[in-house]
Order: structure tokens, then C-alpha cells, then sequence
């Protein structure tokens, strides 16, 4: 299609003007957003069913989890949201090289995040504080302290693969970017994946007092 | 008091039978009218205002709405629900709570058969006996996966879970054999985990009790064995025909080589048999599942001795 | 309406008049079958969510033959009792994978994903859905998810029923991950779906479409995704977990670890049974569609009936717990439940009603289509009063887990969804082909399908009622005549279905023109867009005069067939 000023090539053609395309995407964002929360909401159920069953054995367990690394990881994502955010910012005003940098910075902060958990997983294989059947540790009391494990792993193993997704979609976006595809009249691409990035990160501010701080 | 199967429903044989049979006529009679209705209504329209030639290059003239109808046909079937609601929760009420004086029965659902432990010390498998006129609560739990107890005359059914005992209770107003079923789905045998439930006038179950807590002392082994591969629900598993089930056939195991899922072999013997029943999972015969049960607790020594008569005598049999 | 409009010059409908007509064919030169490119490859990368409607037709289609002859081969086996030619394992797998490849195959995707897919931009006046690329997306993840539940059936085929309950689902020893994968897949394509026509009616409708100048099939859509977009991320997360369990023993589910298996329960019936209205929405959406068109009538409560689509689609969240009456809840549990399943059924109440009211002073035509309305009206009110029935705990404490449950929910799926399915294939056939099929074979085929399916499934109330369980590959002997009574039934059933589908297929190539609107009907599809439309649907944005159904002010016009 041609690029004219009515109907630049970004535009699609089922579309009538960009503010038609804009206010759909968005639309569509916040919908498969929902569908995140929910996703994630069931698990939240199942850690508040077992919580309200084994008050004591949650408390016992939550114990092994090192809450300095779980609070330094909180930081390091609060501050991916921030750079994400700058991202945006930078095209809003034009500035595709700054932005692309700011992109980066949040794939570096993510990957940090990444390498964090990486070690606290390494950890608990080792000392055998494992999901259901596998679980081998010995030094918490009580009937079952793998149910705990089971759904730390799920839920930030699942959180994990999200952070991971945002790497890939945050690189795809630098490509773009270096293309020449955004510019402040179109970055929707780069605005959607910031409220997925944003929803992550809310994930985890759940997440880390859930399972580091349980009380 | 009617107590006879109807079209629809079966023999109502218990206590609460009746109140449920009530309310299913009722919402039967609801419904048939309002099916009727909404038949009647379309068939009608349906031939009244059949298209006919020229119709099309005319404007429609009926009505668009009413709210007044609206309201009406929200309103009414809402009352009625209503009732049906609150009807059928007391009923459930009544199904729950177990009357005070009532005789408990253990119940234990496992793959793929019931048994029943009365406070007598009596047990029994697929074949519960209870007095007539007499509350029972059943006292259930599951071995393994969800079953479901349920006795279609009795109108009662209730999920028999692994984790948690389950109960329900019933009493029984008539005399006479009633099916009981599986109704949660638990795998191969689920249509074969079917039973009875014998309902015994006061004085035939007093002297059932008598008689199977004694135990059948002076029987023949080899007849008492036979009697109990039906009674304990070997049968489900095991034929003694030759062809396998879940579990291998009885003919001829004993004095055979048994080959094992772990390549190693053995000669059944008495001993072995015995293992069999009590610990199956010890040596799981090759081809086979684990699945068999254990019968521990379930059978006295001398039950066990006579199956291993009755068992000892299929093999000599095909000899 | 006001009565200023019926004093007012009566408005005549548009006829959509195709540039040119090819003479071999007899159809507009300019359609998107021919135009959006030709071969296998312009199909299979196709963003048009008509040829992606096509697309689902085939898979879809081909799910509820193969999960048809599935349910042939169950009625064989239960003719009589005990083993005839499958024994209890082969049973167990096939009554699993008759319901899980209908349930999860077949009726989810079906109207949404066909006809909605091809009638939705069409109704609302769009050139397309909102994202043609996850539109194309959500068949290949259906594909991927059809590929990967495939694997099981070919690896010792799960045996757990279609809901997978714990602690069976995570000890038997058949193949269960890929069913339970392949479900989780095939959320994210029901997912796809949904999320794309939330937007697409949100931000699309052509200017001057108000929500409540929609056609009801809209309406119907659009609560039905609400639902899809709410629900199946529960049924994703429970799946995966349940997948977990089996694959690491995780013990969530699994008592011998401290685990519930009755939680399972209630995550799949969170998701579960808002599904069952994923599956009638939009069949009712099509009923509105039928009646009006064929009655030449204003849709009778025109806002009771969109309205109760939502309140549908709201309640329904909250009512899973009845399908656990057995299953040992509180009696405050129980309680809410029941009440709110009966609050669940007074929409439906409203839309019966007014649809029967519809019927009022029409101009009643019975094309084959309208013969489906009726057909549905008379088997999804049964089907409604039962669950109406089995609502009521003490009841269902007798009917839980019987035939008489089977019954209830063949007669809302079969009776109700598969009838609008049909009926609304009937009617957009000649839109989506641009021909016509033979009205004396679909008359004939309606009637084998409907003695059919009472014949197999009302007699199956009767063994419910008497004691008869579902999930049986035998039977005590009492019950052998009903048994045989519905097994004969399905027969008829089968043949119907397969009538019904040659005469369609027979339709695509040797049926008459069928002209741009038969039916004399108002909604957009018809009166703006040829049979079969261009690619982009409209030549230019259409003018909104009239709502879907004013046929008080408006005056059809009709095409002569041939
Ligand atoms: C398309 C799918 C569909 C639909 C629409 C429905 C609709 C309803 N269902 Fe059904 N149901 C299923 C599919 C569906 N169901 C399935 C698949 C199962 C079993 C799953 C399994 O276990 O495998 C099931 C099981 C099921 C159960 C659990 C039974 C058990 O396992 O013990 C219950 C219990 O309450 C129930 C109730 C209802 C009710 C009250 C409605 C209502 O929405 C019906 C409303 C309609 C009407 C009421 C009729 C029209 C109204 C009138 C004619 C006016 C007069 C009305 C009154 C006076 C009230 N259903
Ligand atoms: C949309 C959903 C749907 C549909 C359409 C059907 C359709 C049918 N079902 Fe299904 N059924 C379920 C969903 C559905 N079912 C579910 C969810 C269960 C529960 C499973 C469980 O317990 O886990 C179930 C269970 C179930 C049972 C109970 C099994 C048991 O509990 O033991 C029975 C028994 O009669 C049955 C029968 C039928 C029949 C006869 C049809 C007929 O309507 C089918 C008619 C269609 C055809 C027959 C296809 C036409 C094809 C031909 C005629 C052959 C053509 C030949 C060629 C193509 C070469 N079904
Ligand atoms: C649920 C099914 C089931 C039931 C009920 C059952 N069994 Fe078994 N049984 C099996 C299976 C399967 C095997 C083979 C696998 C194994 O060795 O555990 C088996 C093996 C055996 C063996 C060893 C047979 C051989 O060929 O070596 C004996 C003896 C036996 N069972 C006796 C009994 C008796 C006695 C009863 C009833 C009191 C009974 N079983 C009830 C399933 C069952
Ligand atoms: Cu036990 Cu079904
Ligand atoms: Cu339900």
C-alpha cells in the first residue's frame, strides 16, 4: 500500500485512521492482560487454599528462601519497569537511538534478574528443597513442606517464563527500532509490550512478599 | 404408602424416598406445562402465520415489545424456581443429617469393589445387609481413587474420597435386594463395581450377624473358598476359567512356574498365594498391573486358608 | 419502535448488486474464494476471516465426524450388555475421547470460530477482525493443539473421562499428558478468538451501529467471548497443573501428598461450566437471527434478549459448584450454588419466551434454516427444564452421575448448540458459497436428525431416572431394552448428519446462484455484501439506516433463486 500522509504504511487496512488502530491494540492488550491475571490468579488460589490449611508449615518453609535476594530482585525489576517506561518516553519525543538504549538497559536488568534466580534455584536443587515427589530435604518440620516448594516453583518458575518472553519480545522491538519503524506517531508495539512489562513486575511484587515474607 | 416403580423412577425403598419423589413430580408436572406452552405457542404461530403469497411487500404490524409480558415471564418462572430451591435444599438437609441413633457401617470403596464393616465385628464385600426400619450411617472412605456410593432406591449417593471420610446414611422401609452402584468413574471395572444391598427384616439380620461373625467353621475349604472368590470380589479380577482379566486366571497357578515383572521366577506354593493376597504388590506378576488390592484386615486366617484350598484345588483340577 | 415510523414512506433494504457476473458460474466475477489468491498456500496464510472461517469449517467439521462415529461405536457397544467389540479399556477411551474431541475440538470452536469468524465483520459493517494475524493464529494453534491431543490417541489413549478428575487422571497409566497439553493449547486459539471479537465489536462497527441496532448473533458473540476471555486462562492454568502433577508429582492434587483432589474439581468447573455457555451463546445468537428473518419480524424484547446474554455470561461464573453436589461441600456451598444455577436458567427463560413471542403476527417461511430454530426451540427447552431439574439438590443427589445427565447435556449441546450450528450453516450457506443446496434432502435429513436424537437421547432420561450410571461398559439386564431403544436411535441420528452433510458439500459446486439475499433478511451481510462477498466485504463503508431486525419500517428485498 502506498505510504501516504492518510494512510501511512504502518497503518493496516482494515482500519480506518491510526487512532482506530491505537485505541484497538490497547483494547486488545488489556484484555490478554486479564487473561495473565487470571492465569496467574489460579495459582494465587491454590497458594491461598494451602496457606489457610498449613499456616504454620508455609511459615517454616518460607524460611529457606533468602529475602535479601528476593528483595534485591524486587528492586532490579521495579527499575526494568522504569527503564521500560523511559523507553517510551524517548519515542514520544522522537529520540529512537535513546530509546533503543533504554531497551537494552531493560533487557540487562532482566537478565539480572534471571541470573539472581538462577542462583537460588541452584541452590535449592542442591539441597534437595524440591516440588512434590523429588522434595528430599530434611530440616523443615511438619506434614508437607513440599506443597510450599511445589508452588514456589510453579508460580516463579512460571514468572520466570514471562520475564524471559519479555527478553525476546524487548530484542525484537531493538530491531524494529534500529529499522526505523517507530517514531511518535506510531509505537504501539513498544507502548504494549511496556504494560506487559509492567504487569510482570506487578506479578512479582505479589510474588516476592507471598513466598519471601510470609509471616 | 406406594411402593412400587413407576414409569420413571424406581422402587422408593427408603426414608426420604418419598419427599424426593414429590418434588420430582412436581417440577415434572412444571415442566411438561411449560414445555407444552412454549409448543403449543409455536405450533400454532407456526400455522397461523405461515407466509403466504404477497406477505414479503408487507410492513410487520405485530408488536415489538411489552414490558408488562417481560416482567410476567421473569417474574413467574422466577417464584417457581424459587420453590423448587428451597424444596429440594430441604431434602438434601434431610439426606445429611444423620439421625442420632443411627448403626454405623464402615464403608471402604477400592478399585474395583466395596466392603462393609458392622459394629458386630461382621464385614462383608459388595454385599451390604442392613435391618429394615433401622437408620444407617455409612462411615466411607477410599483405598484409592474417588468412587461414588449409590443405591438408586434408596435415592442416595454420596463421592467416597481418598483423603476424607464421607457420609451419608439411609433408612430403609422395605424389605428386599436393591442394586448399588459406582458412580464415579474409577477406571477399568467402574460398571463392574456393582453390588447389593439385602434389606432383612430386624430378626433375619440379627441372625445373619449370628451367623457371619461366626464364620462357616465346619464347611469345606475348598466350598468355603469358592463362596468367598464371589463374596470378596475376586471374581472381578480373576476367573478360574482359564482366560485373564485384570488379574491372571486361578487355573492352574498353583505349582506353576510364575514368571515376575522383574524377570525373576517362582514356584506357586501355598505360601506364595497367601503373599499374594496380602501383600500383592511383593511380586507383581509379569503382564499384570499392580493393582490388586490388599486384603489385609479384610479376611480371617481361615478365609484366607480356605481360598488358598479352593485356589491349590483349580490347579490340581487342570492337571 | 415509535409509531411515527410506521406512518412514514416504508424503506426498502439494499440489494448488494455484484459488478459482473461470471457466466460460467453464475456468481460475481469478484469474490473472495477466487480473488484472495490462488492454491493450497493463499489459503493456509490467508488473513481474510472469511477463508479463515473455511478454514475452521474443514477442522471443525472433520472433529464432529470423527467424535461422531466415536459416540456410533459407544451406542454399538451398549446395545446389549457386557463385552460385544471393545472391552472395558477400549470403552473407557472411547467415551474420553468422544467427549474431550467434542467438548474441546468441536463445540467450542464451532460457531464462534466458523460462522462467527465469517459473520462477524460482516454484521458489524468491518473490513476485518481487529488482528487478522492472531485470527490466523488461533487455527494453527488449534491445529497445534489438535496435533498434540492426536498423539494421545494414538499412545494407549487417555482413559479419565473428559474431565480428568483426580487421583485417577494423575495413576492411570494411558497417555494423559497429550490430552491434557493438547487441551491447554487449544485454550490459547478459544483465547484468540475471544480476545479479537471483544475488540472488533468495541472499536469496528461501522459508524452510525449502535449497540442496540446490532444484530442479536452480535450480541450473542460478544458475551460468549467476555466468557472465553475470563474463563479459559483457569482452565489453562489447570490443565498445566494437572499435567505438573502427573509429570513431577507436585502433589497439589494427590491426597497421598497432602494434596485435594476435590480442589481439582473446582478449578475445572470454574472454567467448565462458564463453558457450556461458551457453547450456547452463540447458538442462541443464531436463533435470534433465524426467527426474525424467517418471521419477516422485529425481534420480539429486542434489549431482554441482549441483556440476558450478559446476565448469562455473568452468573454463569458463579454456579460450578452443582456439578459437585456429590462430592461432600458445606451445605452453605451447596446452597448458593443451587440457588444461583436456578437464577442462571431465568435468562434463558426470557430468551425462549421472547422468541416464541417473535413468532407472533409473522410471516412465517419454513426454509430449511427455520426448521432448525424450531427444532432447537422444542429440544433446548427440554434440555433447559432438565438442567432446571438436576438443579434442585435433592434431585440431583439421585440423577448426579446418571444417564439422566448424559441426556440433559446432549440435549442443550446436541439439541441446542449442534441444532443452531446447523441451522445457521443452512443459512449463511448460500452467503458464504454463493449457492443454494436441496430444500427436499434438508427437509428429509432435519426430520431423521430430530426423530433421531429424541429417539437416543430422551430414552436415556428414563434409564437415568431408574438408576442407570453414566461411564458404563456394562449394564445390569433391567436396562437392556432402553439401551437398545437409543442405540437404534443414534443410527437414524448418524444418517441424518451425514445427509445433511452431502447435501451441503453437493451445494459448494452443483448449486443453484443463490443471489445476494434470499432470505429477504436486513442484517448487512445480506443486504450489502454479493454471495460470496469481495475480499474486503463492502465496496465502501456501509450507511446505517436500519437496525438488524426492523422489518416494521423496512421492506425486504428479496432475490428470486436461480
Ligand atoms: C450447552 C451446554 C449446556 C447448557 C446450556 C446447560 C444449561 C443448564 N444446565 Fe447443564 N450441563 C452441561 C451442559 C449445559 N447445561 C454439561 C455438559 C453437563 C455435564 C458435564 C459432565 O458432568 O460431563 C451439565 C450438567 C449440569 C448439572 C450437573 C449435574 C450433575 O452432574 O449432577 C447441572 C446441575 O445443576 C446443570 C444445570 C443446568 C441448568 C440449570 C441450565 C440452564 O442454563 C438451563 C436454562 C434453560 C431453561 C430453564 C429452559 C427454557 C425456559 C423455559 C421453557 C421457561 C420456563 C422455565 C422455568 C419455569 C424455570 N447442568
Ligand atoms: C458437543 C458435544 C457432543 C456431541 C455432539 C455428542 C454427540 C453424541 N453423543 Fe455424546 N458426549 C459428550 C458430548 C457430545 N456428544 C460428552 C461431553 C460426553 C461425556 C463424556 C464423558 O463421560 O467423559 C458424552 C458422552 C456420551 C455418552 C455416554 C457414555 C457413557 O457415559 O458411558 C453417550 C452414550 O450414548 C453419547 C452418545 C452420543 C451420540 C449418539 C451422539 C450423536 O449425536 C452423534 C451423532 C453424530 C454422528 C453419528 C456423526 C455422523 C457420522 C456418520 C453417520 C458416519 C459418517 C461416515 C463417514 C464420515 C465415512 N455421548
Ligand atoms: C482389582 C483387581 C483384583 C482383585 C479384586 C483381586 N486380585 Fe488377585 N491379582 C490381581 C492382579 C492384577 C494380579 C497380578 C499382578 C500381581 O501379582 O499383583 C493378581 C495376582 C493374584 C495372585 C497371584 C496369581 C498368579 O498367577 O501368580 C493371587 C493368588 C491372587 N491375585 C489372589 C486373589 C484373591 C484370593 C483375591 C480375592 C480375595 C484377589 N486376588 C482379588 C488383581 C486382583
Ligand atoms: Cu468405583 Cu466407579
Ligand atoms: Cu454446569
Amino acid at each position: 500500500m502506498a505510504d501516504s500522509a492518510a494512510h501511512p504504511r504502518w497503518l493496516q487496512h482494515h482500519f480506518t485512521s491510526a487512532g482506530q488502530q491505537r485505541e484497538s491494540a490497547k483494547l486488545g492488550m488489556w484484555i490478554f492482560l486479564v487473561t495473565e491475571i487470571l492465569f496467574f490468579g489460579g495459582l494465587f488460589c491454590a497458594y491461598a487454599i494451602y496457606h489457610a490449611w498449613n499456616p504454620d508449615i508455609f511459615h517454616e518453609a518460607h524460611k529457606a528462601l533468602d529475602w535479601r535476594l528476593g528483595g534485591l530482585n524486587t528492586l532490579v525489576l521495579i527499575t526494568s519497569s522504569l527503564t521500560m517506561a523511559l523507553a517510551i518516553r524517548s519515542l514520544q519525543v522522537n529520540k529512537a537511538k535513546l530509546a533503543n538504549g533504554y531497551l537494552w538497559a531493560t533487557i540487562l536488568l532482566a537478565l539480572t534478574f534471571m541470573v539472581i534466580k538462577y542462583f537460588e534455584y541452584a541452590h535449592k536443587f542442591h539441597v534437595g528443597q524440591l516440588p512434590g515427589k523429588y522434595y528430599t530435604y530434611t530440616g523443615i518440620e511438619g506434614t508437607s513442606p513440599h506443597i510450599f516448594f511445589s508452588l514456589y516453583f510453579m508460580m516463579t518458575g512460571l514468572h520466570g517464563l514471562h520475564v524471559m518472553i519479555g527478553i525476546g519480545v524487548i530484542l525484537w522491538l531493538i530491531i524494529r527500532n534500529r529499522r526505523g519503524d517507530f517514531s511518535n506517531a506510531y509505537y504501539n508495539p513498544v507502548e504494549m509490550t511496556g504494560l506487559y512489562w509492567h504487569l510482570v513486575d506487578l506479578i512479582w511484587i505479589y510474588l516476592f512478599p507471598l513466598f519471601y515474607l510470609v509471616g | 404408602m406406594d411402593t412400587t416403580a413407576t414409569f420413571w423412577l424406581p422402587v422408593p425403598a427408603s426414608t426420604v424416598a418419598q419427599d424426593i419423589d414429590a418434588l420430582w413430580s412436581f417440577v415434572f408436572w412444571i415442566s411438561t406445562f411449560f414445555f407444552l406452552l412454549i409448543l403449543g405457542m409455536m405450533i400454532v404461530f407456526a400455522i397461523r402465520y405461515r407466509r403466504r403469497a404477497g406477505d414479503v411487500e408487507r410492513l410487520d404490524k405485530g408488536p415489538s415489545h411489552n414490558n408488562p409480558l417481560e416482567a410476567a415471564w421473569i417474574i413467574i418462572p422466577t417464584l417457581i424456581v424459587l420453590v423448587i430451591f428451597v424444596w429440594g435444599f430441604r431434602g438434601y438437609m434431610k439426606m445429611t443429617v444423620v439421625p442420632a441413633n443411627s448403626m454405623e457401617v464402615k464403608v471402604t470403596g477400592q478399585k474395583w469393589f466395596w466392603s462393609f464393616a458392622y459394629p458386630e465385628g461382621a464385614s462383608s464385600v459388595n454385599d451390604l445387609v442392613v435391618p429394615v426400619d433401622t437408620p444407617v450411617k455409612l462411615l466411607m472412605s477410599s483405598q484409592d481413587v474417588i468412587h461414588s456410593f449409590y443405591v438408586p432406591a434408596f435415592r442416595v449417593k454420596r463421592d467416597v474420597l481418598p483423603n476424607r471420610y464421607q457420609v451419608a446414611w439411609f433408612e430403609a422401609n422395605q424389605v428386599g435386594e436393591f442394586d448399588l452402584f459406582c458412580t464415579e468413574y474409577c477406571g477399568t471395572s467402574h460398571s463392574d463395581m456393582i453390588g447389593k444391598v439385602r434389606v432383612l427384616s430386624k430378626a433375619d439380620y440379627a441372625s445373619w450377624l449370628e451367623e457371619s461373625t461366626i464364620g462357616a467353621e465346619g464347611m469345606d475349604p475348598v466350598e468355603l473358598g469358592r463362596k468367598l472368590y464371589t463374596a470378596k470380589a475376586c471374581m472381578t479380577c480373576h476367573s478360574v476359567d482359564g482366560n485373564p482379566g485384570n488379574g491372571p486366571t486361578f487355573k492352574g497357578v498353583f505349582g506353576h512356574q510364575v514368571e515376575f515383572a522383574d524377570g525373576s521366577s517362582l514356584m506357586a506354593d501355598e505360601n506364595y498365594i497367601r503373599e499374594s493376597i496380602l501383600s500383592p504388590r511383593a511380586k507383581i506378576v509379569a503382564g499384570f498391573q499392580p493393582i490388586m488390592p490388599t486384603y489385609q484386615g479384610l479376611l480371617k486366617d481361615a478365609e484366607i486358608d480356605a481360598l488358598v484350598a479352593y485356589i491349590k484345588s483349580l490347579g490340581a483340577e487342570s492337571e | 419502535m415509535s409509531n411515527a415510523a410506521t406512518h412514514t414512506e416504508p424503506l426498502r433494504s439494499n440489494l448488494a448488486v455484484p459488478d459482473q457476473i461470471d457466466e460460467k458460474t453464475g456468481l460475481p466475477r469478484e469474490n473472495y474464494i477466487q480473488d484472495g489468491g490462488k492454491g493450497l498456500k493463499s489459503w493456509l496464510l490467508t488473513m481474510d476471516h472469511k477463508r479463515i472461517a473455511i478454514l475452521y469449517l474443514i477442522t471443525v467439521v472433520a472433529a464432529f465426524f470423527v467424535g461422531g462415529i466415536m459416540a456410533l461405536l459407544i451406542r454399538l457397544e451398549l446395545f446389549l450388555p457386557d463385552e460385544q467389540f471393545f472391552n472395558a479399556d477400549q470403552y473407557n477411551q472411547l467415551f474420553t475421547l468422544h467427549g474431550a474431541i467434542m467438548i474441546f475440538l468441536f463445540i467450542i470452536p464451532s460457531i464462534p470460530a466458523i460462522l462467527g469468524n465469517f459473520v462477524l465483520p460482516l454484521q458489524i459493517g468491518a473490513k476485518d477482525v481487529a488482528f487478522p494475524k492472531l485470527n490466523l493464529a488461533s487455527w494453527y494453534v488449534y491445529m497445534l493443539g489438535a496435533g498434540i491431543t492426536l498423539i494421545s490417541i494414538f499412545t494407549s489413549a487417555a482413559d479419565t473421562g473428559w474431565t480428568f478428575y483426580t487421583p485417577y487422571s494423575s495413576s492411570t497409566s494411558t497417555s494423559v499428558i497429550p490430552m491434557t497439553m493438547g487441551v491447554f493449547v487449544l485454550g490459547f486459539s478459544s483465547i484468540f478468538t475471544g480476545l479479537n471479537f471483544i475488540v472488533t465489536v468495541h472499536k469496528l462497527r461501522a459508524p452510525g451501529l449502535t449497540w442496540f441496532k446490532m444484530p442479536l448473533m452480535v450480541w450473542g458473540l460478544y458475551a460468549t467471548a467476555i466468557i472465553q476471555v475470563l474463563a479459559t486462562p483457569v482452565l489453562g492454568i489447570t490443565v498445566l497443573l494437572l499435567t505438573l502433577e502427573r509429570a513431577f508429582g507436585i502433589g497439589i492434587f494427590d491426597p497421598a501428598m497432602g494434596g485435594d483432589p476435590v480442589l481439582y474439581q473446582h478449578f475445572f468447573w470454574f472454567y467448565s461450566h462458564p463453558a457450556v455457555y461458551i457453547m450456547i451463546l452463540p447458538g442462541m445468537g443464531i436463533m435470534s437471527d433465524l426467527i426474525a428473518t424467517f418471521s419477516h419480524r422485529k425481534i420480539f424484547g429486542y434489549k431482554f434478549v441482549a441483556f440476558s446474554s450478559l446476565a448469562i455470561a455473568l452468573v454463569s461464573f458463579l454456579v460450578w459448584g452443582h456439578h459437585m453436589f456429590t462430592s461432600g461441600q458445606s451445605e452453605i456451598a451447596v446452597m448458593i450454588f443451587s440457588f444461583l444455577t436456578f437464577m442462571v436458567g431465568i435468562p434463558s427463560a426470557i430468551k425462549v419466551f421472547n422468541w416464541t413471542t417473535t413468532l407472533y403476527k409473522g410471516s412465517i417461511s419454513f426454509a430449511v434454516p427455520m426448521l432448525y430454530a424450531l427444532g432447537f426451540l422444542f429440544l433446548f427447552t427440554i434440555g433447559g427444564l432438565t438442567g432446571i431439574v438436576i438443579g434442585a439438590l435433592s434431585l440431583d443427589i439421585h440423577l448426579h452421575d446418571t444417564y439422566f445427565i448424559v441426556a440433559h447435556f446432549h440435549y442443550v449441546m446436541v439439541g441446542g448448540t449442534v441444532m443452531a450450528l446447523i441451522g445457521g450453516l443452512y443459512y449463511w450457506w448460500p452467503k458464504i458459497w454463493g449457492r443454494m443446496y436441496s430444500r427436499t434432502l434438508g427437509v428429509f435429513a432435519f426430520l431423521l436428525v430430530f426423530v433421531g436424537f429424541n429417539m437416543t437421547f430422551f430414552t436415556q432420561f428414563i434409564l437415568g431416572a431408574r438408576g442407570m450410571p453414566r461411564r458404563y461398559f456394562t449394564y445390569v439386564e433391567q436396562f437392556q431394552p432402553l439401551h437398545a431403544f437409543s442405540s437404534s436411535g443414534a443410527m437414524v441420528m448418524g444418517l441424518g448428519f451425514l445427509l445433511v452433510a452431502i447435501n451441503l458439500w453437493w451445494a459448494i459446486k452443483h448449486g443453484k446462484p443463490a443471489g445476494s439475499n434470499p432470505w429477504g433478511a436486513l442484517t448487512l451481510e445480506w443486504t450489502e455484501c454479493t454471495s460470496p462477498p469481495i475480499p474486503h466485504n463492502f465496496k465502501e463503508t456501509p450507511k446505517i439506516e436500519y437496525g438488524a431486525y426492523e422489518y416494521d419500517r423496512v421492506i425486504p428485498t428479496m432475490e428470486k433463486q436461480g
